[in-house]
């Protein structure tokens, strides 16, 4: 036992070291608060800027309120990316609208209900976005004219967690461009 | 020792935990034997210093331990000279720690302690660390780990840090804490969602998902500066970040060519390269430890399954076939098995699949658990349970043995992240 104990100074100096060492310049992390990136205290350097066609600002056209262009949101069932019959209406509804006004601009906004996994959501929020965008181009609309994007289970239009909220958040919103 | 070795090797099992001011905790289910360790309070300890109150909370937790009394004899123990063995078998304790805290120059504190195994009546551990005084919580954990490894054989994850997120209202707050939830701290504070937070190997940046742009970009954030850099902000969405071993770059999911699709950029952003190539779904990259594989789920077969590939792209090979969604997948740090997120007759639940076996088994009881992350000693494996649309943090130890509940005392609390051991 007394072995050991002279151990111990030898023992102190190496592990003060190695406690001096061992603590985390990050025990204390520089809380950051999100703000628009416009404005970010450190600019997020983007590596590529998508360099998709840049719309020119000129009189972006939506649809005026009433009828069935009101609809703006097309839902699906569990687990699927299949447009349903009620959505194609829709969906067909707007293509027309955008062929009949060639300066209307889309975004195409996937969503998911809560269940499952995040990410796996995210993908498939953009796979919804997709099916629709598909039908649009179809229809003839120009692919450039419609932007997909998947928020995933990130934006719930209903609060619920259950299936009546859950049938309202598998989606994909119609969203003009102003 | 060896007894207690073997059991230990049986129930390993280490838990971060959330108490304090953010989680509590709450042990659902323990382990059938415990090792009975007595703690006797360090000597000088008063109400500014002290280490016991941390060291016993942490062996507790973890559902390993049973803590001895130790009060009652006079004087208490701090030095070997001071211990009589037939007190401690007398209250059938197999381990016992003595210590004590005295001043040292500089303002600083000597933190001496020494584990002995009752039974041999031999020593298995003495230590020294001179510290200042706002350090003796992180020197408890540090003697925690040493007993936690000495008893057990594995090594101890108290040192180490978590991060995970909190939704409060519509406000999202991006939180790292020590792994028993003290000196909780939020870096990052968003009103848009913030998903997928992973540690960096060295433990001092975080990557994660931020929709503050309106859509999915990859962030990298340095904790010590807090500096941040979008490094994945390509067409469609940026998602899924996953470190390589060397921390040099970031597996990500991306939208640019179509469907979501695996890439590799550099982790300070750059050109991306394809690793997989397929007309489905492929996400949730995870790399193996030692750099061979990454594990990720692709929906090439109808639902999505669990896949791995080589790191430097190739031919995919599937390694989940039972249940038509398998999601989530995270390689344990020894490489042989994956844990991930399973759909069974609408619940998701955690389960462990054993690589070289492809045997699988369910360790968490659902509705809906998600988000599974190991402890860097591969014992324990963290996760978010959901339940009436609010998560909380819970674990189970990989033996499915012993279960535990993190609760917040407000808010929403999702995709826990463990953090790596301590350098």
């Amino acid at each position: 036992m007394n072995k050991t104990y002279r151990i111990v100074p030898a023992l102190a100096a190496a592990l003060l070291l190695a406690a001096c060492g061992s603590t985390p310049k990050t025990d204390a992390p520089a809380p950051v608060t999100e703000t628009p990136k416009a404005t970010a205290p450190t600019a997020p350097t983007a590596t590529t800027p998508p360099s998709t066609t840049t719309p020119s600002r000129v009189s972006l056209v939506e649809p005026q309120p009433g009828g069935v262009l009101s609809g703006r949101s097309v839902f699906f069932d569990y687990d699927s990316n299949v447009v349903k019959p009620e959505g194609q209406t829709l969906v067909q509804a707007h293509a027309k609208f955008m062929m009949e006004n060639p300066t209307s601009r889309i975004s195409l906004e996937g969503n998911t209900d809560e269940r499952g996994s995040r990410e796996y959501n995210l993908a498939l929020g953009q796979r919804r976005a997709d099916a629709v965008k598909q039908i649009m181009t179809v229809v003839g609309v120009p692919a450039a004219r419609i932007e997909t994007v998947s928020f995933g289970e990130e934006k719930p239009k209903a609060p619920g967690h259950d299936e009546s909220a859950w049938s309202q958040n598998r989606r994909a919103d119609i969203v003009y461009k102003k | 020792m060896k007894s207690l070795r073997i059991f230990g090797a049986v129930l390993l099992w280490c838990i971060c935990t959330l108490a304090h001011a953010q989680l509590t905790i709450d042990i659902t289910t323990s382990a059938g034997k415990q090792i009975p360790v007595a703690i006797v309070p360090f000597g000088n300890e008063d109400a500014t210093q002290s280490v016991t109150p941390v060291i016993s909370a942490d062996l507790a937790r973890t559902g390993l331990f049973r803590l001895v009394p130790a009060t009652g004899i006079a004087p208490p123990p701090t030095e070997p000279s001071e211990v009589n063995f037939a007190d401690w078998t007398a209250r059938n304790a197999e381990a016992l720690v003595i210590g004590s805290l005295r001043p040292a120059p500089g303002g600083q504190v000597d933190v001496r302690f020494r584990l002995f195994d009752v039974a041999r009546q031999t020593q298995l551990a003495s230590f020294s660390y001179l510290v200042q005084p706002t350090q003796l919580r992180a020197t408890a954990h540090r003697i925690a780990d040493e007993i936690y490894e000495k008893l057990t054989g594995d090594k101890g994850v108290f040192s180490t840090r978590i991060a995970y997120v909190i939704k409060r209202g519509s406000r999202y707050e991006l939180q790292v804490a020590d792994a028993d939830g003290a000196n909780a701290q939020t870096v990052l504070a968003s009103g848009q969602s913030i998903i997928s937070p992973k540690w960096s190997p060295d433990g001092t940046r975080l990557a994660y998902v931020s929709f503050e742009s309106e859509k999915a970009t990859v962030v990298v954030q340095n904790l010590a500066t807090g500096e941040r850099r979008t490094v994945a902000n390509f067409f469609g969405n940026n998602s899924a970040p996953a470190w390589s071993p060397d921390g040099k770059q970031l597996a990500v999911t991306l939208t640019k060519d179509g469907t979501s699709q695996i890439y590799i950029i550099p982790a300070t952003g750059g050109t991306p390269r394809r690793i997989t190539e397929s007309a489905a779904i492929d996400t949730e990259a995870d790399w193996a430890a030692d750099g061979s594989f990454i594990a990720f789920i692709s929906d090439r077969s109808g639902g999505p399954q669990i896949y791995r590939a080589p790191a430097s792209g190739g031919q995919p090979q599937r390694l989940s076939f039972e249940g038509n969604y398998n999601v989530t997948p995270k390689v344990s740090p020894d490489g042989r098995s994956i844990a991930y997120v399973q759909r069974d007759d609408g619940k998701f639940r955690i389960a462990l699949l054993d690589i070289a076996s492809g045997q699988s088994t369910v360790l968490s009881d659902g509705p809906l658990d998600e988000s599974p992350s190991f402890a860097p000693n591969g014992r324990v494996i963290l996760y978010e349970s959901t339940t009436g649309g609010r998560g909380s943090l819970a674990a189970v130890s990989v033996d499915g043995r012993v279960k535990q509940r993190l609760t917040a005392a407000s808010g929403d609390v999702r995709d826990p992240a463990w953090g790596p051991f301590v350098k």
